[in-house]
């Protein structure tokens, strides 16, 4: 472990990033951990001055530091709310690297990311395995959620009721596609995603009919990686730099318009981290460059480039949508999956406090289960409030976090992904 | 008492949970959003019920500990800065509306209710509370009381003293004292209430807060003038104020002003323009179709070259936006940003306009200018880095001259931001010698200890 002194100097990199906080305090107003412990620490103007205090040597505990960095759901909303413009993403996603780099990764995630996530075929042969045996360990509370709990006590799951592994995950059924345009002339590439293809495959299979009817060429190379973040989020720039690396040598071959996902997090981790945040081989930065234009969320591309849209109320069916903090915050795509509900001829109702964040966070959900359960309840409470019959999102990620907390409040009804809906109508549902 | 025991006793009054004593906590309510140095507090503690928070008081006071009150901690002046060694009591766990009442017009608030949280509960009910500062999505109801917090509509409609009904407000003692009522007439006793504003947190600590609600406006109508230069600008403010006309909101922004915003926004500002007025007449309908009229001939004869009158909901909105993106764009442009807020009356603002351009100038420093010239109180915006110290002593100079040239044409230090450590040093120069020691007289009755925010507004006796 290196002495403080040194991560003092290397927290003093940050120094021109950190100086633009003005401490005006605004973000209080939208931080959605702050919202429920009121704790400087737990809101940004907190967090850049305990990190502006580590580097200039006012503070000795970068462990007390460190815990109160990771308190945060890097939802950005922050960021996309600050009046000084403070890049608070990048900073904490530097501050982490900056503080495992001190501290070490942890044997868990260590075993997980670099053991596990590195090696695709190794995580999906693990995850096959698990979604053989699973069944043993959980059994089902909501049919409608498709969510479970567990069956014994069990420490990491708690409380939590989730969506299980697939048994038939995405990369089973579609090991790998190539096919050429049809009527719109178009070719995707298509990044599926570890929850989608191991948890949520239908939603891979509702996109592919998707592209499928409009007349798009797929190319869906097999091997994918995660695109990272679960790593970076966590400060282990090391196994980032590989995930992006496998990537890029997958998508490298294909010839394609667009790079499509369904995930809001995957889409902004390779439009947004992947140029900034990579520090592997500088002869790739171009491609990555490249690739990051041509990337966007499944629903921009229907609106934005096959131009589908609002349809008659057809289905019946009532729907409210909770905005991805991804795609929200770091995007700003929330008119195009609205679009699509319509294009679905569902109703369409809007929640109160659309915009906020679930509370899932990734690894924050793991590591902070009761803070992450009160935000996410107070989303269920305004979905259930909407009045509509499913909730509907554009990341896998919300959608589990959505489904625990609505199951938990035995709700009764459905979260689903937009582009369901839409292959749900196209279908004839 | 040691640290230890003084820690378990809070613990006991606030639950644990509620006692903060590690370093990175501490550390995090060392600031306010003032640009001045940081100091450490012993603990926090965030009573969570109005008898916890004056058990707490009474426990500073028993010890001897300096205890600052903290809301959401955005005020601008330093006075949520703690003392060495002191105690920082966080109100926002005191958060409850406990009554808004329709029929007589008032609302009983728990310090730490949010103020826009707060306006809109307010409007749901159909009723109106106008004090609108800049911070007001995150400050504090109490902190508003205890800083005398402004806004845009100070002009017609005036702060948030012009609110306070009555309040409780614990002494050092831990003895809750009871002032005003909730009737609109109350001539019960000394105005205590009046004295807590603007006290900032040095003479007691707020309990509940009564305030006054009016009914809202039932039109308004938004324009925005553009003249050839501030001179011209300041002049129109200076003649509609003389037509007897009082607008809600008068802004007013200089050509750097609207070349940042117009570069943050995109909104299609005149950047040209060297000066802008953003005006608000709001009432009766028939009155404000008349007032708009006057206004906007009294701007042409005053030489603005164009006026806007926007149309509709969303053409008002922009007209706002361009006001609200003037901090944060000025913000941008450098690491550091100190925003003043020097007021003079209202025919001195064409020269005090002057002399901000001078102090730039002569000091070469870039100072943005905008702010409420409706009611003269100014916040000219300096941006430099912090770290180049040639600059900052430059800057330091600059607060100074702007201070002295706002008091040289019967002005004062702060319009709403308050004087905490920030201004404290040039008190007396507004004031008297006996109005200072005045001052430290009844401080020393009221808080014999001197434990409630040291050093704040009056300084420290000499």
């Amino acid at each position: 472990m290196a002495d403080i002194n040194k991560l003092a100097q290397m927290f003093k990199e940050l120094d021109d990033q950190l100086v633009g906080c003005m401490r005006c305090g605004m973000c209080q107003a939208v931080c959605p951990v702050f919202a429920q412990s009121g704790r400087e620490t737990d809101v940004t103007r907190g967090k850049l001055a305990l990190l502006d205090g580590l580097a200039s040597e006012m503070l000795t505990d970068p462990e007390g530091v460190n815990e109160k960095l990771n308190r945060c759901l890097l939802c950005g909303t922050c960021q996309s709310n600050c009046p000084s413009g403070v890049s608070v993403m990048d900073i904490f996603l530097k501050a982490r690297a900056i503080m495992t780099g001190y501290f070490g990764l942890s044997p868990v995630k260590k075993a997980i990311f670099r053991g596990m996530l590195k090696n695709p075929k190794l995580f999906n042969m693990l995850t096959d395995m698990g979604s053989l045996f699973q069944g043993l360990f959980t059994k089902k509370v909501d049919d409608m959620l498709g969510s479970s709990c567990a069956r014994f006590n069990a420490p990491v799951i708690g409380d939590r009721h989730f969506n299980t592994l697939s048994s038939k995950p995405l990369h089973k059924t579609f090991p790998e596609m190539d096919s050429a345009p049809g009527k719109s002339g178009l070719k995707v590439a298509f990044y599926v995603g570890c929850v989608i293809d191991k948890i949520f495959p239908h939603v891979g299979e509702a996109i592919l009919d998707v592209l499928k009817y409009h007349g798009v060429g797929v190319y869906m190379p097999k091997g994918q990686a995660c695109c990272g973040i679960p790593a970076l989020s966590s400060g282990d720039t090391e196994t980032f730099d590989t995930l992006v690396d496998l990537n890029m040598e997958r998508f490298k071959d294909g010839e394609f318009d667009y790079l499509v996902t369904g995930c809001a997090t995957c889409t902004s981790t390779i439009k947004e981290l992947w140029p900034r945040m990579y520090t592997g081989n500088p002869a790739l930065k171009g491609d990555i460059n490249v690739l990051e234009q041509k990337t966007m969320d499944i629903s921009q591309f229907l609106v934005d480039i096959l131009k589908i849209t609002p349809q008659e109320i057809t289905g019946g069916k009532s729907v409210t949508y909770h905005d991805p903090c991804h795609l929200k915050n770091s995007l700003g795509v929330t008119a195009q999956p609205r679009t699509v509900i319509k294009a679905a001829g569902c109703d369409f109702k809007e929640m109160a406090e659309a915009g906020t964040c679930c509370g899932c966070g990734g690894s924050f959900n793991i590591a902070h289960y009761d803070m992450s359960k009160k935000i996410g309840g107070r989303k269920a409470d305004n979905i259930m409030a909407s009045g509509a019959q499913i909730a509907a999102t554009s990341c896998p990620a919300c959608m589990l976090q959505i489904t625990d907390m609505l199951s938990q409040k035995e709700a009764s009804m459905e979260c689903k992904h937009v582009i369901e809906l839409y292959a749900d109508t196209l279908r004839g549902k | 008492m040691t640290k230890d025991a003084i820690v378990k006793e809070f613990e006991a009054i606030v639950g644990g949970e509620n006692v903060m004593t590690s370093e990175t906590d501490r550390h995090a309510y060392s600031y306010d959003a003032a640009v001045l140095d940081s100091v450490m507090p012993a603990l926090v503690v965030r009573p969570e019920t109005s008898e916890a928070l004056g058990a707490a008081t009474k426990l500073c006071n028993d010890n001897g500990l300096p205890l600052t009150v903290r809301g959401a901690g955005t005020n601008l002046s330093g006075g949520t800065i703690p003392h060495p060694g002191g105690v920082v009591v966080l109100t926002n766990g005191l958060n409850r509306i406990l009554e808004i009442n329709e029929e007589d017009m008032y609302a009983v608030v728990e310090p730490g209710v949010v103020t826009a949280q707060f306006a809109a509960e307010v409007a749901k009910r159909g009723l109106f509370y106008p004090p609108d500062p800049g911070s007001q999505t995150v400050s504090t109801l109490g902190g508003n009381v205890a800083e005398n917090a402004g806004g845009l509509r100070g002009l017609k409609y005036g702060v948030t003293k012009d609110y306070v009904m009555g309040m409780e407000f614990w002494d050092v003692n831990g003895q809750l004292v009871k002032t005003g009522s909730r009737t609109v007439k109350c001539v019960t006793g000394y105005n205590l209430a009046g004295l807590m504003v603007a006290s900032e947190g040095t003479l007691s600590v707020f309990d509940k807060i009564t305030l006054k609600l009016i009914p809202p406006a039932q039109a308004a109508k938004s324009m925005m003038a553009i003249f050839p230069s501030m001179k011209a600008a300041s002049e129109t403010v200076a003649a509609i104020i003389a037509n007897k006309i009082v607008p809600a909101t008068l802004e007013m922004m200089d050509n750097f002003t609207i070349r940042t915003v117009e570069n943050f926004r995109g909104a299609g500002l005149p950047v040209e323009a060297a000066a802008l007025l953003l005006i608000e007449v709001d009432g009766h309908p028939a009155q404000v179709e008349d007032e708009a009229a006057m206004v906007e001939k009294i701007c042409k004869a005053n030489g603005a070259t164009e006026l806007k009158v926007a149309k509709d909901a969303a053409e008002r909105d922009a007209v706002w936006q361009a006001r609200r993106d003037a901090l944060p764009a000025l913000a941008k442009l450098k690491p550091t940003c100190v925003l003043e807020d020097a007021t003079v009356p209202r025919s001195k603002i064409p020269a005090m306009i002057e002399a901000l351009e001078d102090i730039s100038k002569k000091l070469d420093l870039t100072i943005g200018t905008f702010g409420h010239a409706g009611d003269g109180n100014l916040h000219p915006t300096i941006l430099t880095d912090k770290r180049d110290k040639q600059e900052w002593e430059r800057v330091e100079k600059g607060i100074d001259m702007i201070f002295e040239k706002a008091l040289a044409m019967g002005g004062t230090l702060s319009g709403e931001h308050g004087i905490g450590l920030a201004k404290s040093k040039y008190l007396e120069q507004e004031t008297t010698r006996a109005t200072l020691e005045y001052a430290h007289r009844m401080k020393s009755v009221l808080d014999p200890k001197g434990i409630l925010n040291p050093g704040k507004i009056i300084g420290f006796r000499k």
